[in-house]
């Protein structure tokens, strides 16, 4: 596939694969394309940044490999880990078969390709060009970001028993994070970074027409109405995002609803809101919304 | 929108001049520009082309900001730059904090009092301004306090982790022992146990700076750079007016350096306060992220709310759904004759686990145990 030309060229190469984007988003995009640098995403829960992700894959047509980060991540989670078991078993065999054993041949039989476990990151720099995702950083410990960044800044890893391992072409590296910690300097500086807001009700409702094309347009253009007010003027403990909006359309067209209405929206109110004080808010705004004109 | 607009805005400089020119606005405006950043911006304005202002906005967006912190301030300075609109801002307010120093003369440098006498009565007087109420010392006593936090050794507390360790008794590790065997060539070895580990709880402190707990300041400030500095995972934050993050501030392993640091960085000193606003936009930005998610949250205030005290009331049941523990740590509580009366924190104490006070070094130090056993 051709390389991305411009920042419109791949906003139109992602709008192709139903991910929406704006253009401050396709600029950056592109940036971090161009300049060989990963992508650090910020923003509220169920804005998209996993799914740009995926959505960057799909649109050059290269394989995506995803990281979740966790507390207690380690290298060997990450990297690559041997085989044990299986090395094990090759001794074994090796003993039954051949009984004239060449210790320093065996030995040197156990570290081989086939014996190591590649684990993301040393995935994403072998089967390069690819997209490697790390999902939720900031719930890895700040030693693990160290590591990281030794990666990422020379996109080699070295195996002792098997040498270097660099990818031909530097894999482009997306990280997401949540903001629960901040993350460290360095790590951000090696990035390019963005945050990445809820969209805009005419791209949401684009979103909801390309992501759901079962739902009609003007129901679309009704929920996506309902849910920008409950993001923007209801005091929420946890505002929904797109993917719930999307949720609540689908849901809303599975029961077969054409207009929506104080009763249907009350009963379908679990796919967008997911704490009790919260349903209390929406109830009473919904009253107010969509109050028989 | 005109093209070229960097170019037209200073027609007699060269195009890199005006793009550095502008990280070093941004550094003065308080971003964290550094030589890499500045790098990276030039070179994405070659890729994206100076040309394209919406371009070169996005592009110096992407690599000089570094959290959603600096991005109004980075628009700001955008304008003023590029647009000519308004003065090119400066900040955050480098307001000099007066720190007040005396000679230390009561403790003074080792050989000057001379005698086991005077080193007995320094030893007692140290005793006594351990229990006295901080809001009464004077500047030449709170300067001594200063050099006795030292003496506190916060301790995070513990949870227990995901992994398993080595240990001597417990679950069997069939791992280990496998490991074990195999390398007796099959000889069956001693079994290995492990056990599930330990790992430090994260701890949110949430230090109010109002008007009203101005005499503590200081003191709380220097107690969390002590928990900031010693006890591993741990964030802060002033509460008053609005809500500020202080933990790098706090992370300087010179306490005065932290503070002096902590005051260019806090906007609301000594202001009024609205404990349920602030705490409000702490759960929504940090705490349910996760912050606050099986972290001990400990809050110094006094309770004097000005605003609805309903709001604290319902924002510290959320805040307590979300923590493992929470402590409210009040300096009027040891006081004799202390009721906990006012609205605020009529309001907050039902979602309280532990409520204790804090108003002098003997205190805080009891405040330790009770977070290290949280």
């Amino acid at each position: 596939m051709d390389p991305v030309q411009s920042a419109a060229d791949l906003a139109d190469r992602l709008g192709k694969t139903g991910y929406l984007c704006d253009e401050a988003l396709a600029t950056i995009g592109f940036l971090a394309l161009r300049m060989q640098r990963p992508l650090l995403l910020e923003g509220e829960p169920g804005t998209g940044k996993t799914a740009l992700a995926e959505a960057l894959a799909l649109a050059q047509d290269v394989p995506l490999i995803r990281l979740q980060c966790y507390e207690g991540i380690d290298a060997s989670q990450a990297l690559y880990d041997w085989d044990f078991p299986r090395q094990i078993l090759h001794l074994r065999a090796l003993e039954a078969t051949e009984h004239s054993l060449d210790a320093a041949a065996a030995e040197h039989s156990l570290f081989d390709e086939r014996f190591l476990l590649a684990r993301p990151v040393l995935r994403a720099l072998q089967e390069s060009p690819a997209v490697l995702l790390v999902d939720e950083i900031d719930r890895a410990d700040d030693e693990f970001e160290a590591f990281l960044l030794e990666v990422l800044s020379t996109y080699q890893v070295t195996i002792p028993e098997l040498g270097t391992v660099s990818a031909q072409q530097p894999p482009f590296v997306v990280l997401t994070s949540n903001r629960t910690r901040e993350i460290h300097d360095a790590l951000k500086r090696r990035c390019l970074y963005h945050w990445i807001e809820h969209p805009d009700l005419r791209r949401e409702v684009e979103i909801v027409r390309v992501r759901a094309p079962e739902v009609s347009e003007a129901l679309a253009q009704q929920v996506v109405a309902v849910v920008q007010q409950l993001r923007n003027g209801v005091d929420l403990l946890k505002p929904p995002g797109v993917a719930e909006t999307l949720d609540w359309a689908r849901a809303l067209e599975e029961l077969g609803v054409r207009q929506l209405d104080l009763e249907v929206a009350a009963a379908t109110l679990g796919t967008i809101v997911k704490y009790r004080e919260d349903a209390e808010r929406v109830r009473k705004a919904l009253d107010r919304m969509l109050a028989p004109a | 929108m005109t093209p070229a607009a960097a170019a037209v805005a200073r027609p007699t400089h060269a195009p890199d001049e005006v793009l550095l020119g502008f990280t070093r606005a941004l550094r003065a405006a308080g971003l964290r520009v550094t030589q890499d950043r500045a790098q990276a911006y030039l070179e994405a304005v070659s890729v994206v082309g100076i040309g394209d202002r919406r371009a070169t906005y996005w592009a110096g967006r992407t690599t000089l900001c570094s959290g959603p912190d600096d991005l109004d301030r980075y628009d700001q300075v955008f304008e003023s730059w590029f647009l000519s609109r308004g003065p090119v801002p400066v900040g955050p307010p480098q307001e000099t904090r007066t720190v007040t120093t005396a000679e230390l003369t009561e403790d003074g440098p080792p050989g000057e009092g001379e005698g086991e006498e005077s080193l007995h009565a320094v030893a007692s007087s140290t005793e006594v301004l351990r229990h006295r109420d901080i809001a009464d010392l004077d500047p030449a006593e709170k300067s001594r306090l200063a050099g006795l936090f030292a003496t506190l050794q916060p301790r995070a507390p513990h949870r227990p982790a995901t992994r398993r360790t080595p240990w001597r008794r417990g679950e069997v590790d069939a791992h280990r022992t496998l490991r074990r065997t195999l390398s007796r060539m099959g000889e069956p070895a001693e079994i290995a146990w492990r056990r599930r580990g330990t790992r430090p709880r994260r701890v949110v402190l949430l230090v109010d700076v109002s008007g009203s707990m101005s005499a503590y300041a200081d003191a709380l400030l220097r107690l969390a750079h002590r928990f900031a500095t010693a006890a591993g995972n741990v964030e802060v934050f002033t509460i008053g007016t609005r809500l500020t993050h202080i933990t790098r501030a706090m992370r300087q392993r010179d306490p005065d350096r932290a503070i002096v640091a902590a005051g260019e960085t806090v906007p609301d000193w000594s202001g009024g306060t609205r404990l349920g606003e602030a705490l409000k936009s702490f759960l929504d930005r940090w705490g349910q992220r996760g912050m606050a998610r099986g972290a001990v949250v400990v809050v110094f205030s006094d309770g004097w709310e000005r605003g609805d005290a309903a709001l604290l009331g319902e924002q510290m049941q959320r805040l307590h759904r979300l923590a493992h523990r929470v402590v409210w740590v009040n300096p009027h509580r040891g006081k004799a004759g202390y009721q906990p009366v006012q609205q605020g924190i009529v309001a907050a104490l039902p979602y309280v686990d532990r409520f204790v006070a804090g108003h002098s070094l003997q205190t805080f130090a009891e405040l330790i145990e009770v977070v290290a056993h949280a």
